[in-house]
């Protein structure tokens, strides 16, 4: 039906009337509006429209339809290049868990502290489906926890949530078997100490994510645990570390730590402490407080009572200061062995009147000074050494400054502002300056193994190590000297009751009057002992402190050093010797003070 | 199949017709229906519906868009005007039925419910609207004494119950292809740059005038400023899925998005079947569109070119806009995917857009098309110059 052409081609009635006969309505309809006319005024060239464009503009549209793919394209592959982030529970296992901690052994390799892998049970919320659902589903599996909460939690939509830290293994099957999407399980490292209380002021404890918050377990992340994990090597396991080894021996701890609580309840003492010294490495072989906690349950560390009375606790030490005093006085060369010292009267300094508990009415030599313990002697020796070699001698012995060891925890001494002559006197027998325990047997460690300051630790130490660390303090014969009257202290003086038969125990009492309201107090006392064994070639001090001990019955309702502290001393010394690397010898030591033995003593009386 | 030798009507469709566009779409149906097996399941679950529901309702509407394709694709441009017009005057009156009988749906009426089937209107009034748009422009500009251009302008205030709907994607798609049809149609770039600012005026005044729109953008250009989950979601699924995805059924994030099956059906192939098959299906929208536009451009029926550009162009536009929201790369809209999201007035409305398509990019005779062109033509048109 191809028309030919016609001339005829401009008019709008012009067409066949056989085509397109729907657009009648049009054509007849819109010229009503009269608009052409008007439009043509406008300027046709603005308003009319040509195909002839379309060609180019086609063009154009393709054009940009092409940039659109490349660009939805291009960003496909960015998407595609871009590493997959690090999920939220990727983000939280660096945040707050997977410290895998090493073991913590004793100096025997016995366990101390290890890594237990438990799951916690947590959920991604944006992954859940029906929160409400969940929500009701979870509580049925932990009917304890606060299901507002969590709810709301879940509401946030955020990218991780807990529900519950360190779950049952039947819990764990519990909730796989909702089959709740959004939920996992993330193994965590709890940690445990199979020993509970033993050596719990060294050991210290971790908090929820398993980050060491005190004593060893602080200072394992202080050196260096925590920027491994801070590098992204947290997920290590615990037997991928290199364990601890402490200088703590756990059975001796353990016995001391028996041996103690008897004597707590014995003489009804609010508190119990002891340390046991190597005095040739500076290791603490055992530590114990009493009462302690068990860091199993951290929360008990926190409360007072449960301080660490050697390192933490700062107490005037009484007489066992002497052994400092009387060192000092010897190693000056000012005093000898035999020099004596007028002790009839009671020494007066102002209104201030120093006295002997039990007053011998004469001058008594040196060793006589320390076995019957007279203040009269020693602040008369410390007076002539001078206050300020005094100070000096303290201070190289530590007594001055925080005595440290690898613990955190550590306390500064109570020193005196102005020390005049009368704090050297009073300071001389254990009075005005507190220090801690602690740091009272490390002097008394470094006065009677040779002379040799070694600063305490609890890691394992050898004596080859310990000897390149050491400083000497005092002369060899000075140490021997002191270990002559400690031995004669313990066979003779006031400290009989430790004499242990076959360890040579040499060892000193001190009974120190607490402060009550601004006085000193005749009965609430603190008692310390310090004793060393062997004293001819002395390994072990030995140091236990009784907090307000009350006269018993079998003590005569005495309270001295020599009644309570001393038994125990005893106890402990006669229980964990053979623990210990000391052979109980019963034939005494031949020339046990070879350099002594040639001094011609007068035998003290 | 059938011989080119014997010209039977079947033979004759199948060798005029453009076989690369319609296998182009046959494999974007096969897509479809596969990508729909993997992001559906979840959803149906979710609405305690048969786990196959939406894939079986899918491929019933997809035999029927197949048919409705193929008699479109079977018809002359005369009659492709004809059906365009009743379907865009029928399309226009269910649309403002919407507003006395629609179900509300998620704050918006678009839908009826004929005989137990719903039916969004608008998704017919799509194609209906450009063929008949694109009939109106071409008759413009190829005879002066037809009013064409204003009745195109005129159509534009058919729009109006669609924004009222309220439907601002939908319109905003039918405003962008009117725009380029106008564009196409030869329009002065003074008016070009006119109906741009027009353009901005109307996507700022849609920002205003509409709260969920105001929260979708603000969302958009402030990262984190409030609940962009469903967008965070999609764009963390094509990562987790990577190149090769992590495997069919493998994916989680379709079982926490509401749309799995239609918005954001992009974002559930990128992690199920990885990105490079989200590549392959963006090449093949590529593909389609460019064919499409290249078949347009070498058509010399003014208005084949223009209805051809238009339904193509939606097309394209509909599909990018979808993929560009998945991608993070628009502010979220509520547009499906041609042939893969689910939804079945949108697949019949698409066979009828693809079949009015392969209709008028039909090879036909030249002196056919010469023929009305030469015929009609008035003076200072088109082929003003090589009239006899």
């Amino acid at each position: 039906m191809k028309l030919q052409p016609q001339k005829q081609v401009r008019g709008r009635f012009s067409l066949p009337k056989l085509k397109l006969p729907s657009f009648k309505p049009f054509r007849i309809k819109l010229p009503i509006f009269g608009l052409p006319k008007l439009v043509k005024k406008f300027g046709s060239g603005l308003f009319s429209t040509t195909l002839s464009k379309s060609t180019s503009r086609l063009k154009l549209v393709m054009l940009g339809f092409s940039c659109l793919y490349l660009l939805l394209g291009g960003r496909l592959i960015q998407l595609g290049l871009s590493p997959d982030e690090p999920t939220p529970y990727r983000k939280a296992v660096t945040d707050t868990l997977g410290i895998a901690r090493p073991s913590v052994l004793d100096r025997n390799g016995e366990l101390m502290a290890a890594d237990v892998k438990l799951y916690s049970v947590y959920v991604e919320p944006k992954r859940l489906i029906d929160l409400d659902d969940a929500v009701e589903l979870i509580n049925g599996v932990f009917p304890d926890i606060d299901y507002k909460e969590l709810r709301r939690k879940f509401a946030k939509r955020a990218g991780f949530v807990w529900i519950k830290r360190e779950i049952s293994p039947a819990q764990m099957a519990q909730v796989n078997s909702l089959g709740l999407p959004g939920l996992g399980f993330l193994p965590e490292y709890k940690r445990m100490y199979p020993n509970g209380s033993i050596a719990s002021h060294v050991m210290g404890f971790t908090d929820k994510d398993n980050k060491g918050i005190a004593g060893i377990e602080k200072f394992i992340d202080t050196s260096g645990l925590n920027d491994l994990n801070g590098l992204g090597f947290g997920a290590v396991r615990s037997t991928d570390l290199k364990p601890v080894e402490l200088s703590i021996d756990m059975r001796v701890t353990h016995a001391m730590r028996d041996e103690l609580q008897k004597g707590m309840t014995r003489y009804k003492a609010k508190a119990a402490a002891g340390v046991i010294l190597n005095v040739n490495t500076g290791e603490i072989v055992a530590h114990v407080s009493l009462p302690d906690y068990d860091p199993n349950t951290p929360v008990d560390a926190l409360d007072n009572n449960h301080i660490d009375r050697m390192s933490v606790g700062r107490y005037e030490m009484g007489s066992t200061f002497k052994a400092l005093t009387t060192a000092m006085a010897l190693d000056s060369g000012k005093v000898s062995m035999n020099s004596t010292f007028d002790a009839r009267n009671a020494l007066t300094y102002g209104r201030f009147r120093i006295r002997d508990s039990h007053n011998l009415g004469r001058s008594l030599t040196v060793p006589e000074i320390f076995m019957h313990s007279s203040n009269i002697g020693t602040a008369r020796m410390a007076l002539s050494i001078g206050v300020e070699a005094h100070k000096a001698f303290l201070k190289k012995l530590g007594q001055l400054d925080t005595m440290r060891t690898e613990l955190p925890e550590a306390a500064p001494p109570i020193v005196p502002k102005n020390w005049g002559e009368l704090n050297t006197m009073t300071i001389s027998f254990g009075h005005g300056l507190a220090v801690t325990p602690l740091q009272a047997s490390v002097a008394v460690a470094s006065l009677v193994n040779g002379g040799i300051f070694l600063s305490p630790t609890v890691l394992k130490r050898s004596e080859a190590e310990a000897s390149k660390l050491g400083k000497r303090v005092i002369k060899p014969e000075t140490s021997e000297n002191l270990r002559y009257v400690l031995r004669l202290n313990a066979e003779r003086g006031t400290a009989t009751r430790a004499n242990i038969p076959g360890y040579f125990v040499g060892a000193k009492t001190g009974t120190a009057e607490k402060v009550v309201g601004g006085r000193y107090s005749k009965n609430k006392v603190l008692t310390t002992f310090m004793a060393v064994a062997p004293a001819d070639k002395p390994k072990y001090l030995f140091t236990i402190i009784l907090d307000e001990p009350q006269g018993i019955p079998e003590t005569h309702n005495f309270v001295t050093s020599g009644w309570n502290a001393a038994p125990v001393a005893g106890n402990i010394i006669e229980r964990v010797g053979p623990m210990l690397d000391m052979t109980p010898r019963f034939d005494p030591p031949v020339q046990p003070f070879p350099y002594v033995a040639r001094l011609n003593l007068k035998v003290p009386q | 199949m059938s011989s080119r030798a014997e010209r039977t009507a079947i033979g004759e469709w199948l060798w005029t017709i453009d076989q690369w566009l319609l296998g182009g779409v046959g494999l974007l149906m096969i897509f479809g229906i596969v990508l729909l097996l993997a992001g559906s399941p979840a959803v149906a679950e979710s609405h305690h519906l048969n786990t196959f529901y939406f894939v079986n309702r899918q491929a019933q509407f997809l035999a029927l868009s197949i048919t409705v394709l193929l008699f479109a694709s079977a018809l002359s441009p005369r009659m492709v005007r004809r059906v365009s017009l009743i379907v865009f005057i029928v399309a226009f009156a269910g649309v403002c039925a919407t507003f006395f009988v629609g179900g509300d749906i998620k704050g918006a009426k678009r839908w009826i419910s004929l005989a137990g089937i719903t039916i969004q209107p608008s998704e017919f009034l799509k194609p209906a609207f450009v063929v008949v748009a694109a009939w109106a422009f071409s008759e413009g500009a190829r005879r002066k004494d037809m009013p064409g251009t204003i009745i195109a302008i005129l159509l534009v205030g058919t729009l109006v119950p669609l924004v009222m709907q309220p439907d601002v994607g939908q319109t905003m798609l039918l405003m962008a292809v009117w725009c380029i049809l106008f564009f196409l149609a030869g329009l002065h770039y003074l008016w070009v740059v006119g109906l741009a600012g027009a353009g901005a005026v109307g996507a700022l005044l849609a920002y205003k005038i509409f709260p969920h729109v105001t929260a979708r953008v603000n969302r958009f250009f402030e990262k984190g400023s409030g609940d962009t989950f469903q967008v965070d979601t999609a764009l963390e699924s094509f990562i987790a899925g990577g190149w090769l995805g992590k495997g069919p059924g493998e994916g989680t994030i379709k079982r926490i998005l509401p749309d799995a099956h239609t918005d954001v059906i992009f974002a559930v192939t990128g992690e199920e079947f990885g990105i490079v098959t989200c590549l392959i299906v963006l090449s093949l929208f590529a593909f389609i569109v460019l064919r499409g536009l290249y078949l347009a451009q070498r058509n010399e029926d003014p208005f084949c070119r223009l209805a051809a550009s238009g339904l193509v162009t939606i097309f394209g536009l509909q599909a990018t806009i979808n993929m560009a929201v998945n991608l993070s790369l628009m502010p979220p809209k509520g547009m499906t995917l041609p042939f893969i999201s689910y939804g079945g007035s949108s697949l019949v409305s698409l066979g009828l857009s693809i079949g009015f398509l392969i209709a008028v990019t039909r090879k036909r005779p030249r002196a056919e098309i010469l023929d009305r062109i030469i015929n009609d033509a008035p003076k200072g048109s088109l082929f003003a110059g090589s009239r006899p």
